[in-house]
């Protein structure tokens, strides 16, 4: 009798915990069902468009455009190498090799300068009193109000030979000639440091925002200078912002197109004009995808640096 | 001969926030603190003993008035210019520094040799018992041992005057305690100024050698802890600092008559140099009762409560002219069951203990 009853309280035991199984699978089931949506955006619009951009990256370019279906690993030696047209030997693709610098180099620079311009930016709104404080961040997203193209053509307004800048600097009598800008690296920096500061400027503000204030009078009070207190006290705290920042804006800056076309014209190419030059009059779609997947890759590379770089300042021991 | 070597001297320093201008932060304060002194500014909060102690470190410049220290003038010298170091309230340590690197920094500042900053470094470590914890973030220590680093980290560029902004707050009783004796003990070693700032009466009447009772912007009194608390010039400092009887009383011949008759024998200590209608104050524990014999004549009063508090006990009582008047006397293992609510007792005043107040 006594074991019987123990059987019925197991069987009874067990059949709760089946029923509470079957109920997390349902409740399981349902969670896919809910995430179907999201999933399939996912699928249909960033997985899938991928897949089509590798698998054309291995084809033979067709003739006016499109692609042949014929596999090649030709496009991928075609990013950083090229054959000699008299002796058939791979040598480096010194004009490609020249662009990938050359975003490099503008990508970094114009990081570097919208956190010059970001960062006291960002610390004079954070010590803005609250209400004056929200107009500075509502001012500081108004470019974003205009279209890209719109702001980029006014900067060329700007800066071109005939423009405010050359005409303000001849009518003041400070130069005879105007100064060449429009179409140089200088142009392209200018330009997306224009574009991307609020980039910096926004997640900098958030760090500084958080910072405790008592801690730059503590620094102050143990004799540090302003520029001390800053790099000491100051900048390590706001390093996570600045990250973000960084990211922010190396990144889109690496695949830049507007900017560079219109300021830096023909001759001051980055990576995605190059990538639009295959996939327009270049008729060449393959090349194009290896391009893009190689600018994917550097991408890839320095997010994986700014992470390296911010865990190891993480555990770093002042 | 300390006396002679004034450390800080405020002359007439009025402070006025932008915002607020009718506000005095500071009203005219004047203020001399000696040489190895630790010295208390002790009030309420919002009383100007914190806007005070800024203008000092140099965080703050005052409106008008100087602030001289070691007979120089340093009224508006930015903080990183002069040799006075804080110890906040929050502490203030950097978060991203260790320890030892907190403690560096002000050494690291001044220009120090690395050699001159690792051993004075370790000397504040062994000075504040916190050797073993020098590699470790503030953030990985208690609440205490942040209080010790802060002290350390201050302490280290040996600076002329320690300006310490209520330091023991953020910590409980048992802590603050000893972190009261460790003060006592560092200023005592040091021998730097210590200006000190509370709002807790019993932290400032413990440490200090000199305290100012501020008020309203004001200092309304200064003296050693002694002097504050036996003879204090006015009701405010009276109520402040311990526990007051307050009775209005008539002062003429050496005597003060209360409103019922009663006649107060004043010593020739109490402050005579008031004399008309005044506020006098008693301490509650200057005070003996004895049952009453019903004398005509003797100050008398009737006990409405009684209050048990383990050291001592309180009795609440009414005057004749049913003014009321507190008693502590202090417990014996078998006293104190000699009185009873509603009990009538005769109060006899210790000599001295009548304070005439000057409002």
């Amino acid at each position: 009798m006594v074991t019987a009853s123990y059987k019925n309280a197991d069987n009874s035991k067990e059949k709760a915990a089946l029923a509470a199984l079957e109920a997390q699978k349902k409740d399981i089931r349902n969670r896919w069902l809910l995430s179907l949506p999201a999933l399939s955006i996912i699928f249909f619009a960033a997985a899938g468009p991928m897949a089509i951009v590798v698998l054309y990256s291995f084809l033979v370019p067709g003739d006016y455009t499109g692609v042949k279906w014929i596999f090649t690993t030709e496009n991928w030696f075609n990013v950083i190498l090229e054959r000699d047209i008299f002796d058939d030997n791979l040598v480096w693709a010194d004009a490609h090799l020249t662009i990938f610098w050359r975003s490099v180099k503008l990508s970094l620079l114009t990081t570097v300068l919208t956190a010059i311009f970001g960062i006291p930016t960002a610390y004079f709104i954070a010590t803005r009193s609250n209400r004056s404080r929200n107009l500075w961040l509502f001012l500081i997203t108004i470019p974003f109000w205009t279209n890209l193209l719109v702001r980029t053509y006014a900067i060329q307004e700007l800066i071109r030979n005939q423009g405010v800048i050359n005409n303000f600097l001849q009518w003041t009598g400070l130069t005879d000639a105007p100064i060449e800008m429009m179409f140089t690296d200088f142009a392209v920096a200018f330009g997306m440091t224009y574009v991307y500061l609020p980039l910096m400027a926004l997640p900098v503000y958030a760090s500084i925002e958080k910072l405790d204030f008592r801690l730059v009078e503590g620094a102050y009070d143990l004799y540090a200078s302003r520029w001390k207190c800053f790099r000491r006290v100051i900048l390590p705290l706001i390093r996570p912002g600045l990250i973000a920042g960084s990211i922010l804006v190396f990144v889109p800056c690496l695949g830049a197109y507007v900017t560079p076309r219109v300021l830096g014209g023909g001759n001051q190419l980055m990576i995605g004009n190059l990538i639009g030059l295959q996939f327009g009059q270049g008729r060449n779609w393959p090349l194009g995808a290896a391009l893009s997947l190689a600018l994917m890759a550097m991408v890839l590379v320095a997010l994986l640096y700014f992470v390296k770089v911010s865990n190891s300042e993480n555990n770093r021991n002042v | 001969m300390n006396d002679i070597n004034e450390s800080i001297n405020i002359q007439n320093v009025l402070k006025v926030y932008k915002s607020d201008t009718d506000v005095y932060a500071l009203n005219d304060v004047s203020l001399v603190i000696q040489e190895n002194e630790f010295f208390t500014l002790l009030g309420p909060s919002g009383c100007g003993k914190t806007t005070l102690l800024r203008l000092i470190a140099g965080f703050e410049h005052p409106t008008s008035g100087t602030i001289l220290l070691n007979k120089k003038d340093i009224s508006l010298l930015p903080p990183n210019k002069r040799p006075v170091n804080t110890v906040f309230q929050s502490y203030a340590l950097f978060p991203h520094m260790t320890v030892g690197g907190n403690i560096a920094f002000g050494l690291e500042m001044l220009g120090w040799s690395k050699e001159n900053v690792s051993k004075a470094v370790d000397e504040m470590l062994a000075l504040v018992k916190m050797e073993e914890l020098k590699n470790r973030r503030p953030s990985e220590i208690s609440g205490g041992q942040q209080q010790r680093v802060a002290l350390a980290r201050a302490l280290a560029p040996k600076p002329e005057v320690l300006l310490l902004d209520e330091p023991l707050s953020a910590l409980d009783l048992k802590l603050r305690k000893q972190m009261q004796i460790e003060l006592k003990r560092l200023q005592s070693e040091t021998g730097i100024t210590f200006v000190f700032v509370t709002h807790d009466q019993e932290e400032a009447l413990t440490m200090s050698d000199r305290i100012a009772v501020m008020d309203k912007g004001k200092i309304l009194q200064f003296g050693t802890p002694r002097e504050i608390y036996h003879h204090p010039e006015n009701r405010f400092v009276a109520n402040f600092i311990g526990d007051s009887n307050f009775l209005s009383a008539t002062i003429e011949g050496g005597h003060a008559t209360l409103s019922d008759g009663t006649k107060l024998a004043l010593s020739s200590k109490n402050n005579s140099t008031y004399t008309g209608e005044r506020s006098i104050l008693i301490r509650p524990e200057h005070v003996q009762m004895v049952k009453s014999n019903g004398s005509k004549g003797s100050f008398l009063g009737t006990i409405n409560n009684i209050v048990y508090f383990g050291t001592d006990t309180h009795f609440h009582l009414e005057l004749r002219n049913g003014d009321e008047f507190t008693i502590r006397k202090q417990n014996t293992p078998d006293g104190g069951k000699e009185f009873e609510i509603g009990s009538t007792v005769e109060l006899e005043i210790d000599k001295g203990a009548i304070q005439i107040l000057k409002d």
